[in-house]
């Protein structure tokens, strides 16, 4: 009986390392109670992505009451689609012509950090690259002949996969030492690894945006359940006394 | 005043009576250990499931056009909708888990044995209805999993000669998986199983409470009338409905309130765990609520690698061990129904493993471990190995009953206690 | 028969051991509170998801109406939290006739609070000229009908123009007011609501509320 719980132990987070990526995800240290990353996030995404991505199941004044920003603020700065505040973060790009124009319809991005998670993101949105044979002319390391865009490449300038000489074993070879941009991007590549660690945030946020509430409210029910547990044991030494 | 209206009640219908037969003065052996909880568990989870579900109904549309915006809108819109939700998706494998270990403890200590048979037969009838419970309710909120995951097990029909493929047609209703199909299942999910569970689970106690609990170590706390002597028979008042028939031993403590009270510190454990996960980890990992399945379904591309939930991958993997379409869903219900016959398969006549040959030991924990791997190869992506893996496993999964089956009829035992050890 | 009661088996008739009964006494009472408040914690959510979500807040959302085009007699129908709003511009004379009748209302002063206090005059509105009420009858839920040029005066002597409930006959007159002797037993409802400027209302909130 105990050797086949330490068995269960033992193989249980084997399966947790089942399944990944060919590419080595970076790890997203993402802060949802950071809010003004996740503002930042959310001008990013209003900015760069809505156009042809949706968040059609969340409404923007949930966003902005999560985030601190007040609603006539939030309208104003970060709304540029539908009337009321209390829509849902759609654009109007019909779906046939999205279809005709990128090959498949834009996915939505309400759920997409739990569908992808927040690494994959995090290394997905800097890992884009020049490659002319592509019909954006990028590809991705991440999302193979991937059918969108670098949209970010205003801000990143355009990264090209860089070769640097090295001195191995005596000979000169030349060494692939990852993705540089060429520097025409408005961030330096610090700053631009830091407004994507924003923008995935926001995404982790819209994923789930009772998560906060659900770590505050847990943390007390682990208390009560604590609380009942010491009654409970007590009282049922207290009858089982006499038993043994 | 009080009194007054309860024995005007009791006039009219056994409200104390069964109370007392059935739940207080229910003698219960007291060497029952924590493996004997998951029942308790298990209803605890049942309820759960049910009143969650009840409240999940009210804000679900079940359309293939709107059941995936729905449960969006229960996590986003529906105050506290989320807690319902996470409640219900955590229960699911909760119930399973419990399940199991449930099971598995019957397999331990033997309480499948005459006269538990019926007893046993119940409780797989129940795990039975439990699987198509949780499988079509898994299709409900319609993502990339629900429907490919019935896009799989439904084409398993396909498999029955002559009549299958137009079985599968009659079954989703539709040329492929459809809103048809999902409404349907959500029918089944919502009224009809439920239904079907609740009476077995009542029929599974009922029969219980006829023939007795089990105990680890196997022996029969009730013995025939008159064959004890007093100081042997229990002090505590045990329901003469018991004490008509049997005498029953000192060894038996009333349920209520030393078997529940016992039961509810288990559950404050088992509480704890499943708030954890409840609040902080309902994902736990993708295994409770799988990463492709927050993804709409699309049934112009599949997910890259298709599994069905953690608790049906032990015998997926049997399924996909077996290189005949046919034949591999014969061997995945054969898998089933091998465990339901367990009754009639172990021969010997000792219930618990402490008094049983070593042999039985090892084949029950070998068994567990085959089980518990199995499910890690139905639940990974495919590889070579692993084919090969999973249908060594799938005949170890048949030996153990074969050896049980050989073994049990003139087993080498070890005496078995006139009474509960201390 | 056997004993017929929960604590049959308090172990009391376990006779040898001494019992510490306080001690059982106060556990199980100590438990059994704890637990309780367990069960009104587990209510809440229950409870809660029973309130109107994000989705009924934002369509029952203050609505904002355009009263420049309302011809004087006219009346208009918005719709604020999926109910029947009225809008009516009111002429002279009607606010005028609304004196004569009070004698034959149930409550002529708006006594029953059935209005924000701003309405609560005569004319039951913010502004004289424009009457804005929620179209249901008080009495079971119907949208009343409204009738002029004498149709109301058949139903009423003297009142030349009223609302009138055709599911069980009450009568209401130009101000929302409930006459004697009808089933309804009070008032229409006058909405909360203020002008954002002179030619625009907003429904659903009044000044100083928000």
């Amino acid at each position: 009986m105990k050797k086949l719980l330490l068995i269960a132990c033992l193989l249980v987070p084997g399966l947790a390392l089942a399944a990944g990526p060919s590419v080595p995800l970076d790890k997203a240290n993402y802060d949802l109670t950071d809010k003004a990353s996740l503002q930042n996030g959310a001008k990013l995404f209003m900015n760069y992505c809505l156009g042809c991505h949706q968040q059609q199941y969340q409404r923007y004044s949930r966003s902005f009451e999560d985030m601190g920003v007040p609603l006539e603020m939030g309208q104003e700065y970060l709304q540029f689609t539908g009337e009321k505040v209390t829509d849902h973060v759609t654009n109007t790009m019909p779906e046939e012509s999205a279809a005709k124009w990128f090959g498949a319809a834009p996915p939505d991005l309400t759920l997409v950090a739990r569908v992808r998670g927040a690494d994959w993101l995090y290394t997905y949105l800097r890992a884009f690259y020049a490659d002319d044979s592509r019909p954006f002319g990028v590809n991705n390391k991440v999302f193979k002949d991937v059918g969108m865009p670098h949209v970010l490449q205003e801000l990143q300038g355009l990264p090209r996969e860089t070769h640097e000489k090295r001195l191995i074993d005596g000979e000169m070879v030349d060494q692939y030492v990852g993705i540089k941009s060429d520097g025409t991007g408005e961030l330096s590549p610090e700053e631009y690894d830091a407004a994507v660690l924003d923008l995935v945030n926001y995404l982790v946020y819209v994923g789930e945006p009772a998560r906060l509430e659900a770590e505050s409210i847990g943390r007390w029910v682990l208390v009560f359940i604590l609380v009942l547990f010491v009654f409970v044991y007590l009282l049922k030494k207290e009858y089982w006394r006499d038993v043994h | 005043m009080w009194k007054n209206l309860l024995d005007w009640i009791e006039y009219r219908i056994p409200m104390m009576r069964v109370a007392n037969m059935h739940a207080i003065q229910y003698p219960a052996p007291r060497n029952m250990n924590f493996w004997y909880v998951f029942g308790f568990l298990a209803t605890i989870v049942l309820v759960n499931q049910i009143v969650t579900g009840i409240w999940l109904t009210m804000s679900f549309e079940p359309s293939a056009e709107r059941a995936f915006a729905s449960v969006e809108y229960i996590m986003r819109d529906v105050e506290y909708g989320w807690i319902l939700r996470y409640m219900h998706s955590t229960g699911a494998s909760a119930f399973f888990i419990v399940v199991y270990l449930h099971m598995f403890r019957g397999m331990m200590y033997g309480s499948y044995q005459k006269p538990r048979e019926l007893l046993w037969l119940f409780g797989m009838f129940i795990y039975l209805a439990l699987m198509a419970e949780a499988f079509m309710g898994y299709v409900l909120p319609w993502g990339q999993m629900s429907y490919w995951g019935a896009q799989v097990i439904v084409s398993l029909f396909g498999a029955i000669p002559v009549i299958g493929e137009d079985l599968v047609i009659w079954i989703q209703g539709d040329y492929v998986i459809s809103g048809a199909t999902l409404n349907r299942f959500f029918a089944l999910h919502v009224i009809a199983l439920p239904l079907v569970i609740v009476i077995l689970v009542f029929l599974h106690i009922v029969a219980l409470h006829e023939v007795g609990s089990n105990n680890p170590d196997g022996v029969e706390v009730k013995r025939p009338k008159g064959s004890l002597k007093e100081e042997d028979k229990t002090k505590f008042a045990m329901h003469e409905y018991y004490t008509k028939k049997y005498d029953i031993i000192d060894d038996v403590v009333p349920f209520f309130p030393h078997i529940v009270l016992k039961d509810l510190v288990a559950f404050c454990v088992f509480l704890a765990l499943f708030c954890y996960v409840l609040f902080f980890n309902p994902e736990m990992g993708g295994y409770f609520l799988e990463h492709p399945n927050f993804e709409i379904a699309n049934p112009l591309k599949t997910p890259e690698h298709i599994f069905p939930v953690w608790y049906f991958t032990p015998f997926y993997a049997i399924l996909k061990a077996v290189p005949d379409k046919l034949g591999g869903v014969i061997a995945m219900f054969a898998a089933i129904i091998a465990l339901a016959l367990l009754p009639w398969i172990d021969r010997g006549k000792v219930r618990s493993w402490r008094y049983r040959c070593g042999l039985h030991k090892w084949n029950l924990l070998v068994f567990a471990g085959v089980f518990i791997f199995l499910g890690y190869l139905g639940g990974t992506p495919q590889e070579n190995w692993k084919i090969i893996a999973s249908q060594i496993l799938t005949v170890m999964y048949f030996g153990f009953f074969g050896l049980l089956w050989m073994y049990s009829k003139n087993e080498n035992t070890k005496p078995v206690p006139e009474r509960i050890t201390k | 028969m056997s004993k017929v009661s929960a604590d049959a088996n308090d172990s009391s008739e376990v006779a040898s051991q001494p019992q510490d009964n306080t001690r059982r006494r106060f556990l199980t009472v100590a438990t059994s509170v704890v637990g309780a408040a367990g069960v009104v914690g587990v209510a809440i959510p229950f409870i809660g998801s029973w309130n109107p979500s994000a989705k009924a807040r934002a369509a029952g959302a203050d609505v904002e109406v355009d009263i420049s085009k309302i011809e004087p007699g006219q009346l208009i129908r918005v719709m604020w939290r999926s109910k029947p709003v009225w809008i009516v511009r009111r002429t002279p004379e009607l606010l005028a006739s609304l004196a004569n009748h009070e004698d034959q209302l149930k409550d002529p002063n708006s006594e029953v609070e059935q209005q924000p206090a701003f309405a609560q005059n005569r004319y039951r509105s913010l502004k004289e000229e424009y009457l804005v009420l929620v179209g249901i009858c008080t009495h079971l839920g119907c949208s009343p009908q409204h009738l002029k040029d004498g149709a109301f005066e058949e139903r009423v002597e003297g009142v030349p123009e009223g609302f009138f409930c055709p599911c069980h006959g009450s009568k209401f007159d130009m101000a929302g007011r409930v006459f004697e002797n009808v089933p309804a037993p009070s008032n229409l409802v006058v909405p909360p609501y203020m002008y954002l400027d002179d030619t625009t209302l907003l429904i659903g909130s009044e000044e100083g509320a928000a």
